[in-house]
This record gives C-alpha cells, sequence and structure tokens, in this order.
C-alpha cells in the first residue's frame, strides 16, 4: 500500500489560491526531492500535509496509510506517523527539550495504546540517538530551541525525528541557512533513518543537499503544480539551466482571479 | 471624599463591641487601636474614585454587610488542613482560623535558641521586647485597610530571629478563613523581625476551607535589620467567595537582603498592597508575583518600592495568568529619592490573556529624583502563540495538554524562583491541576 497519495489537491490561503492540483504517490522506503521557486507553493504543501490552520482545502484528497489526511488533528497525524521538520523551528521559552520530546513520545505512543516511557528508558532511547547523530547532550537540558543557533535548531528537528521514528517525515528547506558542516550532520541523520518501512519528502529550493541525501524521485513544482517529475539527475538538470524553462509553461492555463 | 457612610457604620459599631469584649494585650496597644479607628473614620472606605482604586473597584467590600469572624465556632480538623499545611516543607507550623490562634494544629519544631514563632498574643504575654518599637510602626494606618486592621488588633503572628542566628527550616503561618452562613471579616496581623546578620524564610499562606463569603484583611509588618536576610512567600488560596485585602510593608536595613514572591490561585477578589522602604545603603529587594486568575475573578497587585538611599537594588517580575472573565490589574510605584544615587531597579510585567475577555490592567509608576541612577520597567501582554502551538501539535501532543505546557512554562518563570524545593513541587502540582482543561 502506498504511503502518501495526495490527489488533485487544491488549497488557498486567505483566499489566494496556492496549490494547484498536486498527484504525488510516495511508497515506503522512497525519496521524493521536492524542488521548486520561491513561492511555488513548496511549504505550503508540506503546511496543510502537516495540519497547519491557514490553510483551506477547496478541492483533492490525502490519504496517508489509508487514512484521510485530511480528517486528523496536526497531533494524530504526528501519532499516525508523519513528521515535519520545520523550516523555522519553534522557540519555547521555559519549555525543556527533554521534556518536551519525551511529552511527545508518550502522547504519540499513548495513540498508538502503547505503555509510556519512564523517565530511565527516556534516557535510555535518547543517548542512543544521540550517538547515532552527534548531537551534544547538553541541547536537551536548554528550553526548546531557545537560544539555538540556526543549526542546533535544525539539528534537534532531526533529532525529534530520529526519537519519534516516524513513517512518512517530511523535511521544508532543512538545508536553509546552513553551512556545509551543518548540512553533512543533517543529512547523515536523515540516512541514518533511511529504512525500507520510510518515506521522506525532502522540500529544497538548491540541489545541493540532494549531493547528499540521495533522492529516488525529484519533482518541480511551480505555480502550484507538479509541471516535471523525474530521477536525481533532474536535480542536476535544475541546478545547470534554473526554473525558468518549467515555470514558462506552468502559469498560463489558469488566470488567477481576485 | 466620597465615602459610604453606612457600611462604615457597621466597622465603627463592630469595633466599639470589639473594644468592651474582645480587645486584649498591653496598654500601649489602646491608644494605637484608638488613634487607628478614628483614622478609618476620617477617611472611610476608599471608592474607585480613590486613584489606588481605579482599576478594582472596591465597592463589594462596602456592600456586603461583613461580621467580624468569630474565632473557634468553626473547628478545622486536621484532614482539612493538610491540603494547605505543606507538612514537607518542615515542622514550624502556626494555624490561625478565622483570624485565632490554634495551638492544636500549630507544631514549632526545633528552632535555634532565642528565635520565637508564637502568637502576638503570647508574645505580648511575655513582654517580648521586639513587639513594642515595631508593631503598628512600621506599617502606617493611614488608608482605610490597614487603620481597620490595626483597630481590630488583638493577635496575630509572630516571628523574632535574633542577631546572627540562621534558620534554615522554613516557618509556616497559615492563616484559614471558614465559610458561615454570614458573611465574615477578619483581620490576621503579622509581624516579622530579622535581627541584625540573621537569615530565616517565612511563608505565610491564606486558605479557605468552605464556600461562603469571607473577607481577609491581613496586614504583615517586615523588619530586615543590617545584613539580615529573609526570604518570603505568599500565597493565597482562598476560597472561591473569598475578599482579600493585604497590605505588606518592609524595611530594610544596610546590605539586607529581603526577597517575596507572591503566589496568587485562590480567592474571588484579592488586592495585595507590598511596599518596602529601602532605608539603608546597599539594600537589596525583590518582589515577585504569580497570578492564576479565571471565572469572574480579580487580582489585583499594588507594589511601591521606595529607594531612600544610595546603591540599592531592586527586581520586580509580576506575572499573571488570565482566562475567562477574569481580570489582572499591577501597579508598580518606584520612589527614587533624590539621595538615591547608583539605585538599580528593574520592574517587568507579563500578561497571558486565554481568552477574549480577559483583562488585565498595568500601570507602571517611576518617579525619579536622582540623575544617575539605573531604572527599567516593561509590561506586555500576550496571548498563547498559535505558531508555538501547532509546534507542539505536530510532535504529537494534544491540545490541551499543548496548551497547558505553554502555560505552565511561562508561570514556570516565576515558580522556578521559589528556593523551597517541598513548596516549589507542591506549587508545581497545585498550579497544573488548576490550569484549564480544555
Amino acid at each position: 500500500m502506498a504511503l502518501l497519495e495526495i490527489e488533485n489537491l487544491h488549497a488557498e490561503v486567505g483566499g489566494k489560491e496556492i496549490l494547484r492540483g498536486i498527484n504525488l504517490t510516495i511508497n515506503p522506503g522512497e525519496v521524493h526531492a521536492i524542488m521548486g521557486p520561491n513561492g511555488s507553493g513548496k511549504s505550503t504543501l508540506a503546511g496543510v500535509l502537516a495540519g497547519r490552520e491557514a490553510y483551506q482545502i477547496t478541492e483533492g484528497a490525502i490519504r496517508f496509510g489509508g487514512k484521510d489526511l485530511l480528517e486528523l488533528e496536526p497531533e494524530e497525524r504526528a501519532a499516525e506517523g508523519l513528521f515535519l521538520a520545520f523550516q523555522y523551528p519553534v522557540e519555547l521559552p521555559g519549555v525543556n527539550n527533554q521534556y518536551f520530546l519525551r511529552s511527545a513520545l508518550n502522547s504519540v505512543r499513548k495513540y498508538r495504546e502503547q505503555e509510556p516511557l519512564d523517565g530511565v528508558e527516556f534516557l535510555k532511547l535518547m543517548r542512543e540517538k544521540l550517538n547515532i547523530l552527534h548531537i551534544d547532550r547538553e541541547l536537551m537540558n536548554r528550553p526548546v530551541n531557545h537560544g539555538f543557533s540556526g543549526g542546533e535548531k535544525k539539528r534537534n528537528e532531526i533529532f525529534q525525528m530520529a526519537v519519534l521514528e516516524p513513517k512518512l517525515a517530511i523535511l521544508d528547506e532543512t538545508d536553509s541557512g546552513l553551512d556545509i558542516d551543518a548540512l553533512r550532520v543533517v543529512a547523515d541523520g536523515v540516512n541514518a533513518l533511511r529504512s525500507p518501512e520510510r518515506g521522506f519528502v525532502v522540500i529544497t529550493h538548491y540541489q545541493r543537499l540532494l549531493d547528499y541525501i540521495v533522492p529516488d524521485f525529484v519533482h518541480v513544482l511551480a505555480h502550484g503544480r507538479i509541471v516535471q517529475s523525474g530521477g536525481k539527475e533532474l536535480a542536476l538538470e535544475l541546478e545547470a539551466k534554473g526554473y525558468g524553462w518549467l515555470e514558462a509553461g506552468a502559469a498560463t492555463p489558469e488566470p488567477v482571479t481576485a | 471624599m466620597t465615602q459610604s457612610v453606612q457600611p462604615q457604620k457597621g466597622y465603627l459599631e463592630a469595633f466599639a463591641e470589639f473594644e468592651r469584649h474582645v480587645a486584649a494585650g498591653p496598654s500601649w496597644l489602646t491608644p494605637l487601636r484608638k488613634a487607628a479607628i478614628s483614622r478609618f473614620r476620617e477617611v472611610g472606605l476608599p471608592t474607585r474614585h480613590d486613584e489606588e482604586w481605579r482599576f478594582t473597584n472596591p465597592a463589594p467590600l462596602a456592600d456586603i454587610p461583613f461580621q467580624t469572624a468569630k474565632p473557634g465556632q468553626q473547628v478545622v480538623t486536621a484532614a482539612e488542613l493538610a491540603p494547605f499545611a505543606f507538612a514537607e516543607m518542615g515542622t514550624t507550623r502556626l494555624v490561625f482560623v478565622d483570624g485565632g490562634y490554634v495551638p492544636d494544629l500549630s507544631s514549632v519544631g526545633t528552632l535555634p535558641q532565642g528565635v520565637t514563632v508564637s502568637s502576638l498574643a503570647e508574645a505580648f504575654a511575655a513582654h517580648h521586647p521586639a513587639i513594642e518599637p515595631h508593631l503598628a510602626r512600621i506599617a502606617k494606618f493611614d488608608t482605610a485597610f490597614p487603620a481597620l486592621n490595626t483597630a481590630f488588633l488583638s493577635d496575630g503572628a509572630f516571628v523574632h530571629i535574633p542577631k546572627s542566628v540562621v534558620v534554615t527550616e522554613p516557618i509556616h503561618l497559615l492563616f484559614i478563613s471558614t465559610a458561615s452562613a454570614e458573611p465574615t471579616v477578619a483581620h490576621p496581623r503579622t509581624l516579622i523581625v530579622a535581627e541584625e546578620n540573621s537569615q530565616a524564610t517565612v511563608v505565610e499562606s491564606y486558605a479557605g476551607i468552605g464556600d461562603g463569603v469571607t473577607f481577609t484583611n491581613a496586614v504583615t509588618e517586615i523588619v530586615v535589620a543590617q545584613s539580615a536576610n529573609l526570604d518570603h512567600y505568599k500565597l493565597n488560596r482562598e476560597s472561591r467567595n473569598g475578599y482579600h485585602v493585604a497590605t505588606m510593608q518592609v524595611q530594610m536595613g544596610r546590605e539586607s537582603v529581603f526577597s517575596s514572591h507572591s503566589i496568587n490561585l485562590g480567592g474571588l477578589f484579592v488586592r495585595n498592597d507590598a511596599n518596602a522602604t529601602l532605608g539603608a545603603e546597599y539594600a537589596e529587594c525583590t518582589l515577585n508575583g504569580l497570578s492564576l486568575v479565571d471565572g469572574k475573578r480579580l487580582v489585583d497587585n499594588h507594589t511601591s518600592i521606595d529607594h531612600a538611599l544610595p546603591n540599592c537594588n531592586s527586581h520586580e517580575l509580576y506575572k499573571y495568568i488570565i482566562d475567562d472573565q477574569a481580570r489582572g490589574v499591577f501597579n508598580g510605584k518606584i520612589y527614587v529619592r533624590e539621595d538615591a544615587q547608583k539605585t538599580d531597579a528593574k520592574q517587568t510585567n507579563r500578561a497571558l490573556l486565554l481568552s477574549a475577555d480577559a483583562q488585565i490592567n498595568t500601570k507602571p509608576q517611576l518617579e525619579i529624583f536622582a540623575d544617575d541612577v539605573k531604572c527599567t520597567h516593561g509590561a506586555t501582554i500576550g496571548q498563547l502563540d498559535p505558531e508555538q502551538m501547532f509546534y507542539l501539535r505536530s510532535r504529537g501532543i494534544p491540545k490541551v495538554e499543548a496548551r497547558n505546557l505553554l502555560i505552565y512554562a511561562f508561570a514556570g518563570d516565576v515558580i522556578s524562583r521559589i528556593k523551597i524545593a517541598a513548596l516549589r513541587d507542591a506549587l508545581d502540582a497545585i498550579l497544573l491541576a488548576q490550569l484549564p482543561q480544555r
């Protein structure tokens, strides 16, 4: 069974249509890259999948593991195994990172009718994941993302992903603003989690991240539609030629009316 | 001045009754009480036209016919006391019910030699030398409620820490109001004297048992002498029909350190006046507050810090969590007198509004007459951040828990500053249990 099936998805924000008929199927084990110029709808797609309230779905359907994703609250989507690594991770002053993550994990476990992890069990799991991702343990004793550098925030997202072990992880421009070392850490984290059961959607503006996270499929989003799909070589072509040649065709069909 | 004659008359009659039958204590107290009641007669009860009551309408305090509470009429059992006792904190606890000291519910643990923790009546009887120089002299009775409290003064709590003595275990003063068929008023009085170079921790807590209408009109006088260090906490967990007006007056000596946390979780109508006079150099004063207000409740904190001499520091952090149609008021006065050069004063007020009808009135009031000082104040009012909510929920944390986690984080800033671990843990649990479940 497909992990995620998006069918003719239309979404708008504040009356403005951003997604104009997206079709995409992701199977377990696959890594899909979604590329596209700024304003093409990449982050909107990520937001719609994770359940951001600002978006209005006007048409289409999304099935996640066979369930109607659009019927689920954001926390239910997370518990069903969907994870969004935020483009701009949110700071939570006063909320301890470790406490936050344990609450998240135990909420998800509760939803799945699993026993909660006690403090000792959680610490053990945390240490294990920290070692895989080469993340400083000190990060766990600080308030969530508060006072973190850009790189630390992105690493913290990947760490949360590692602990929550989603079925489908969506990385929303996780590479933006990262230096090459931080980018490698993020990519290593993702690669360590690749498995035949898990799917990834890697949203990026640049091809560079895809040198480190090699995708199975590359899709180009322009004006709210997927205008081109291909293998990993498509990313290289985009890097060389830019988006212009694909955008030109996508803009014409439906003029946006106010 | 506009005043309500009728309710004032009720208090005056009650005073006449009190003077005839109840008033006890040393002879020097009698002229003080008379001076206080005549001051009350003169000023009357405040109305909303008084600047100090601009945001908090004191009308209910005048309109409700409060009868003087009769200590001893209602019996509080140990089981009823337990939720308010914070037994894990220590063994020294004075319990007052409806204004009267209850030895059976109280206990005094092993204290260092010379330390006094007793009822004021006992201390009067023992002719304790630290009382007369301080009682009703630290807190003036020029306004209505302190005047009333002083007029009805016959008992209360007394803590005296002699020079250079350190008391490590917290001293708990617990004032309980019980409900009866008629609305009642009690006037608890507390005097705390920390002599030179001494150190102590005092928790003053107010609790309500039953749902009847009660009014607590408290006055607390605190002396922190030279180089003394006093850590003070005031908790309000009165009933949902509890009216509470409290005045705390602190006098600080040279190089003294005073810190007070005011935690307001109960009561219908709560007004706290916390006033500190930094009357010698190098004193350091901290006033923090956390108020959780819901329903149609009100919590009003008025602070006044008087920097009279140079090189003193003061810090204030008052946080409010306001839900439903509840209201918060914060009025923070800071005076920096002409002589008080090198003053460092910081005042922060933050409110989290959880509903569209929740309200806060905040008014910083800085009066600075010296030119080489550092004074800052800031007030922020906000709601729960939808982006933070979404972030938590996107990690699987359900809406109600996400909300409470953020509210708790907001409060944690004050709770984490509480130095008594047992109290901090207890308040953590009480706070979490009181957060809205929606």
